[in-house]
């Protein structure tokens, strides 16, 4: 068991999945420099066709994708949640649609690796948590890895689905090191986290905690702070949004009585507005209180770190929410 | 290589199968039994036709929203699309696709797209499996003077032309986007003017005559699977009927004057290939009026399967969404 970066997990996935498969490769923007960590040493290890340097081109590689998954092949596309604007019409016209369009005739099996940096003062242009617009397309698997181990796992296993997933890795994730157990240690040879199945990251009693993404870490750091205090939180990892796991969260609720979810998307429409709007249709009688939802705030992302920390979920953010449904 | 008669007899055929298709969705349209949109492709028979003579069955091809043609031309049952057209079970698409959306992947039909443009992207990403998985077969797609103009459109072909990938760039320049001239959109004379700019050859072809798509596609082919890369060819042909079905009863008032109409209906598709075959003696008057016939009767039957065929159930409604299970 070695511990491993959430970025080191996903070239590992990278490197394990074009082995397996001849079908698979990647292509986006300055994958051969690995200007965003988890494709070094690639290109010398499959050569250029399998590491596809793209011309500045989101609508023309992202299409492209889909087409080469049209005709037997597995891309892996690299990009950044701000750069998915770009190439839209493809995503949402052709990515989502094809398959039901054309009465299930379409299998298009390609994986877009999804950088989501925000947080770090690069304003309103490169800070977009977008994953929720993408929800509100049918037709799109969504995938939210929040730590080293199911990066590698979630990884692995949207490049071997046969429809298109958009996997968004978190930049508050990005470093954090974790253990991750080499394939030899695995009873089946291989990591694989299944889509839909959330992650209990702490039982409790006394409130449930859905984190999305980087809000899973904001949900841990909140919970400890509660501890103290005797408050017993259970925190919940959907994984992926779409399939969304809405039972081990209704049945977290019905014990706990009490939710809290924490998404750094804009809150209006978020993933967190959905769960929320799930928890309150399907569990409302478990309810004890009302649901609280810790999103970012409905403003575009400042610049000035005089005003951007104040549109996040923080820690303390989350804390006051726990204490507004304890109340 | 030239053309066979087996082959300008089938390419006949072809031509004689859009056209009367089309004329059978402008009846069922008037009846008021199709729900949706449809974009006749009267007088464009021969680009389609001509391209898809010089493409084998595993060759793939994309097309938009008038997109009934390329279908029919690459070899897809007449039966299947009907229905698909009145959202029948027994449609291409299984009645989820509509008249804009027509697919058959079996035979190398990716599918007809309802946004501008968006399936240039697709046919060159399939071109670009060849390439890496050096699969034999080559892709081309369908697109208008009007798609000409979209980002998605120049992205693909500096990317077709950058890697070298087998594709054929088929502009069918029917002179509108809608009601917007070509000549008002299109900042050079001809669309196949932009293709130095890309790197690849440009062919201007006369759209009317299928024969010289055919030629002028063969010629890209070869190209294609040769691995010399991609070729733009934009063939001029003309839109007889208006943009879609109903839209008269819209616009305010004409973009086109009647002679300029009747002026392209002088060089209809139709009787040019059927002139040059019994010019040529592939065909005489009577083998002529035979298949003319016996197409006659096929989109007949084709229009009787379409209403025989039942409406999906409210229970397929979810069905076909994911390739693996959630």
């Amino acid at each position: 068991m070695a511990t491993k970066t959430y970025i080191q997990a996903i070239a590992e996935a990278t490197i394990e999945e074009m082995e397996r498969d001849k079908a698979v490769f990647t292509m986006g923007e300055d994958l051969r420099q690995s200007v965003y960590g988890a494709t070094a040493g690639l290109v010398e290890r499959f050569g250029e066709d399998r590491v596809l340097d793209t011309p500045l081109s989101e609508n023309g590689f992202f299409g492209a994708a889909l087409g080469a998954s049209l005709c037997g092949m597995r891309p892996i596309v690299e990009t950044v949640t701000s750069f998915l604007w770009v190439g839209m019409d493809q995503l949402i016209s052709q990515a989502s649609k094809m398959r039901y369009m054309f009465g299930g005739q379409a299998e298009l099996p390609v994986t877009f690796r999804v950088r989501m940096f925000y947080a770090r003062g690069a304003a309103a242009h490169h800070s977009d948590r977008n994953y929720p617009v993408f929800m509100n397309t049918p037709g799109l698997k969504i995938i939210c890895p929040t730590n080293a181990y199911d990066a590698k796992g979630l990884m692995k296993t949207a490049v071997r689905d046969n429809d298109v997933c958009l996997l968004f890795e978190d930049g508050i994730a990005l470093s954090s090191r974790m253990e991750v157990p080499d394939n030899d240690d695995l009873p089946d040879g291989e990591l694989l986290v299944p889509f839909g199945v959330a992650n209990i990251v702490q039982p409790g009693s006394d409130v449930t905690i859905v984190g999305i993404a980087g809000g899973v870490q904001h949900a841990i750091d909140a919970a400890k702070v509660l501890e103290a205090e005797g408050v017993s939180a259970e925190i919940i990892d959907p994984r992926t949004l779409v399939p969304l796991d809405t039972d081990t969260i209704l049945k977290s609720v019905a014990k706990t009585g009490r939710l809290v979810v924490v998404d750094p998307a804009h809150k209006m429409c978020s993933a967190g507005s959905e769960i929320a709007a799930i928890v309150a249709q399907e569990g409302f009688w478990d309810l004890q209180a009302p649901i609280q939802v810790v999103a970012s705030e409905q403003i575009n992302v400042p610049y000035s770190p005089a005003l951007e920390p104040l549109i996040y979920p923080t820690p303390e953010k989350v804390v006051a929410a726990i204490r507004t449904v304890l109340d | 290589m030239a053309l066979d008669k087996q082959q300008l007899v089938e390419m006949y055929r072809r031509m004689c199968r859009i056209r009367y298709f089309e004329e059978a969705v402008i009846e069922i349209h008037s009846s008021g039994e199709l729900i949706g949109p449809a974009h006749p492709y009267i007088g464009e028979e021969a680009v389609a036709v001509g391209a898809c003579a010089a493409l084998r069955d595993t060759d793939r091809i994309a097309g938009n929203h008038r997109s009934h043609g390329h279908p029919i031309a690459k070899g897809g049952d007449v039966n299947r699309a009907m229905a698909e057209i009145l959202g029948k079970v027994d449609g291409f698409c299984k009645g989820k696709g509509g008249s804009m959306h027509l697919a058959d992947f079996s035979i190398g039909i990716l599918g007809e797209s309802g946004i501008v443009a968006s399936s240039v992207p697709i046919a060159t990403g399939a071109a670009l499996a060849a390439k890496l998985s050096k699969q034999d077969f080559v892709s081309l797609v369908f697109f208008g003077d009007g798609a000409s103009n979209q980002g998605a459109c120049h992205e693909s072909m500096n990317m077709a032309a950058l890697w070298d990938l087998p594709v054929i760039f088929m502009c069918e320049n029917n002179g509108y986007a809608i009601t917007t001239s070509y000549k008002n959109s299109v900042s050079v004379d001809h669309v196949s003017d932009r293709a130095s700019a890309y790197g690849m050859p440009g062919v201007l072809v006369d759209g009317q005559d299928a024969i010289a798509v055919w030629e002028a596609t063969n010629e890209a082919v070869r190209r294609a699977r040769a691995g010399e890369g991609p070729t733009l060819i934009e063939a001029m042909t003309y839109r007889y009927e208006d943009h879609s079905l109903g839209l008269d009863k819209i616009r305010k008032s004409e973009y086109r004057s009647q002679e300029e109409v009747d002026e392209a209906r002088t060089r209809d598709p139709l009787p040019i290939h059927r002139s040059a075959m019994i010019t040529h003696g592939f065909a005489t008057e009577a083998e002529c009026d035979e298949i003319e016939a016996t197409v006659q009767t096929e989109i007949d039957g084709a229009i009787e399967f379409a209403r025989n065929s039942p409406f999906p159930k409210p229970e397929d409604l979810y069905d076909d969404m994911w390739a693996t299970p959630v």
